[in-house]
């Protein structure tokens, strides 16, 4: 910053034009600034270093391979681990997906190719953008009512609808603006070719902008991955194997949060096992589907 | 096809028996593609499915609704309005009041949104205005990674690490500097509201530093380029040239982190204390909309109860909408309701 002060000067100095100085308050000023956005920077990453960092270090060191292959043990008794909880959770968000990705799929094209401009679509971009914000905890007492008091049960399904419920506007909005970005003219030569509406869009559209609609989808799952609070009520958790639809199934994170709570080491120690195999399980999901896409056959026409 | 010119009826006769001869696949396999037959019928089905995909967003927001009022009605009829000025939660005498929830939910998320705005739109400045080109898109990437960590795991390091740290470190000197505000008071739990309030800062963090980046990057540079030329210094040109550009949008930025926070639930739950209580200390335990709901719903027992928690639900449904309807308008009239790609 000092030499922007030299040259202001210098040319105040020789020059007829009046170029006012940078005064010292101003100069402080700016300098105290840069200082505090920088020390924001900083104050932003250290608690993503720390939690990743602890996540690691606790986690690390209490997986084991009972871990992975048993299912949780009374207090007091070693060992056991949370193999059904990670099956439940498999279970659940399998459900999710096939409940909410081809919906929102579909509603994205929807906005994408019949609803631009038209009330409609506003009114749809709109609310998926509202739903986008409503609370999880709120998505499970819809879930709640809408499966378990019909069923008079908990199960996996209800909370496979409550995660789909909260993947779904996710995947409309993104789905759209990647449609969006598909040049028309490549619509166009299509139906220039005899192709029918639904077969280009199928084919054609989405299949382009294939690569950024499963960025989305990712997404979507990564964030219901980790959600606990619509399933608190919904699958409810479960100490067994489950593989019943309709029975109460256990979840990674239930499981995490009923073992962080709880007032026993051994359990803590599982639970930080637990997160740690939940940030990894999120993390090979998601980077193994956009491998696939950026280097596979899946890749789109760009 | 139509018709061939009736002046040249000989050419065409002899190109098509040519072709048959020459490449007779060509002519008995036509693209998979072309299709000759009437395809209305396909095109409306496959709009009609589309559109009711469409229309199930729309579905799904009424059967919230719906549902939600359906089953908060007993507690409605029960108690009417003063449900939300009552500070009793009382399920042994079926009384319920939710005052401590609506206050506990209101405290830790403004308690969030004055840690996290600062940081916030310090961090969205520094990465926009002043990061050299090298390091800006890994370092929003890290950012933006704050926002992928699951609430759980948030809470499960609050509880394990932020809270003994609170405890022993910042409480007591809080305490000592500034307790005679009556806001630092009380024993130093370490879980508690002030738990609260910085671990949802931790977590919306990201959600309004990166609107704050988006509304930033769509103020164009010749607001920057001018301002400078009138020798403003580099803070000057943020304050005048972007910042008051960009305000409106980081407003929404901001709202939207609020809604965020309103309804965050699991992290919550498992620092702020849970305790039904209006107290003035932050160290001081408390209990929040979400939470209370996260940790009776499943044992609930008597439908009045099941109900003035659903009543909570609705609530708390009700105004994290109109806060993010709020939020996301605001965002649209700067972004023109295209979200800004790429990292220009």
């Amino acid at each position: 910053m000092s030499n922007s002060v030299t040259p202001n000067q210098a040319m105040a100095g020789s020059n007829a034009l009046e170029i006012p100085n940078v005064s010292k308050r101003r100069m402080v000023t700016d300098h105290v600034m840069t200082a505090l956005s920088v020390s924001a920077m900083f104050l932003v990453l250290a608690p993503l270093l720390a939690i990743f960092g602890y996540l690691v270090y606790k986690g690390v060191g209490s997986i084991s391979w009972d871990f992975l292959t048993q299912t949780p043990k009374p207090v007091g008794e070693p060992g056991g681990g949370m193999a059904n909880a990670i099956e439940g959770s498999a279970v659940i968000l399998g459900l999710a997906s096939l409940l909410g990705i081809p919906v929102g799929i579909g509603a994205g094209i929807y906005l994408a190719e019949y609803g631009r401009g038209g009330y409609l679509g506003f009114i749809v971009r709109f609310v998926s953008d509202v739903l986008n914000g409503v609370p999880s905890i709120v998505i499970g007492i819809v879930a709640y009512s809408l499966v378990v008091l019909k069923q008079k049960h908990f199960s996996a399904l209800a909370g496979g609808v409550a995660l789909a419920i909260m993947m779904i506007p996710t995947i409309t909005r993104t789905t759209e603006e990647m449609l969006l970005l598909v040049p028309s003219q490549i619509r166009e030569a299509a139906f220039g070719l005899g192709v029918p509406q639904w077969r280009t869009t199928l084919s054609i559209t989405l299949r382009t902008a294939l690569p950024g609609v499963i960025t989305g989808v990712m997404l979507a799952f990564a964030r219901v991955a980790g959600e606990t609070a619509p399933l608190l009520f919904t699958a409810f958790g479960n100490q067994f194997w489950n593989f019943n639809l309709n029975q109460p199934t256990a979840a990674l994170p239930l499981q995490i949060f009923a073992y962080a709570i709880s007032p026993f080491d051994e359990w803590h120690k599982q639970a930080w096992a637990g997160a740690l195999v939940l940030i990894v399980m999120i993390v090979v999901a998601v980077s193994a589907v956009r491998l696939a896409v950026s280097r596979g056959n899946l890749r789109g026409a760009h | 096809m139509a018709d061939p010119a009736p002046n040249m009826p000989d050419i065409r006769i002899d190109m098509t028996s040519a072709g048959r001869q020459l490449a007779p696949s060509l002519e008995r396999r036509p693209s998979p593609l072309a299709q000759v037959t009437d395809s209305r019928w396909p095109d409306q089905l496959f709009r009609y499915a589309m559109w009711a995909c469409a229309i199930s967003v729309l579905v799904i927001l009424a059967l919230i609704v719906y549902e939600l009022v359906l089953n908060s009605r007993l507690s409605w009829n029960a108690f009417g309005l003063s449900f939300f000025s009552g500070q009793d939660w009382d399920p042994v005498q079926d009384h319920y009041g939710a005052l401590p929830f609506i206050y506990g939910t209101l405290v830790s998320s403004l308690l969030a949104l004055v840690i996290a705005v600062p940081l916030a739109v310090g961090t969205a400045i520094f990465l926009t205005e002043m990061c050299p080109v090298w390091l800006r898109s890994p370092l929003s990437f890290f950012t933006e990674l704050l926002a992928a960590i699951p609430s759980v795991i948030y809470g499960l390091w609050a509880i394990f690490i932020l809270v003994p740290i609170l405890r022993n470190y910042i409480q007591p000197g809080l305490a000592k500097w500034l307790g005679w505000t009556g806001l630092f008071e009380g024993p130093p739990f370490g879980i508690g509201m002030l738990a609260a309030g910085v671990i949802l800062a931790i977590m919306i963090l990201p959600v309004i530093s990166s609107i704050t980046r988006e509304v930033m990057r769509v103020v164009p540079s010749h607001q920057r380029e001018g301002v400078l030329a009138l020798g403003a210094t580099r803070w000057e040109m943020i304050r005048v040239g972007v910042l008051r550009n960009a305000r409106t949008g980081i407003v929404g930025g901001i709202i939207l982190g609020l809604g965020r926070a309103l309804g965050e639930t699991m992290a919550v739950t498992m620092v702020i204390g849970n305790r039904p209580e209006i107290a003035k200390s932050l160290f001081a335990p408390g209990y929040s909309m979400a939470s209370v709901i996260a940790n009776e719903f499943s044992e609930a027992t008597g439908d009045l109860y099941l109900s003035a928690l659903v009543e909570i639900g609705l609530a708390l449904f009700f105004v994290t909408i109109i806060v993010n309807a709020l939020a996301r308008l605001l965002v649209w009239s700067v972004t023109k309701g295209q979200p800004a790609r790429g990292n220009v």
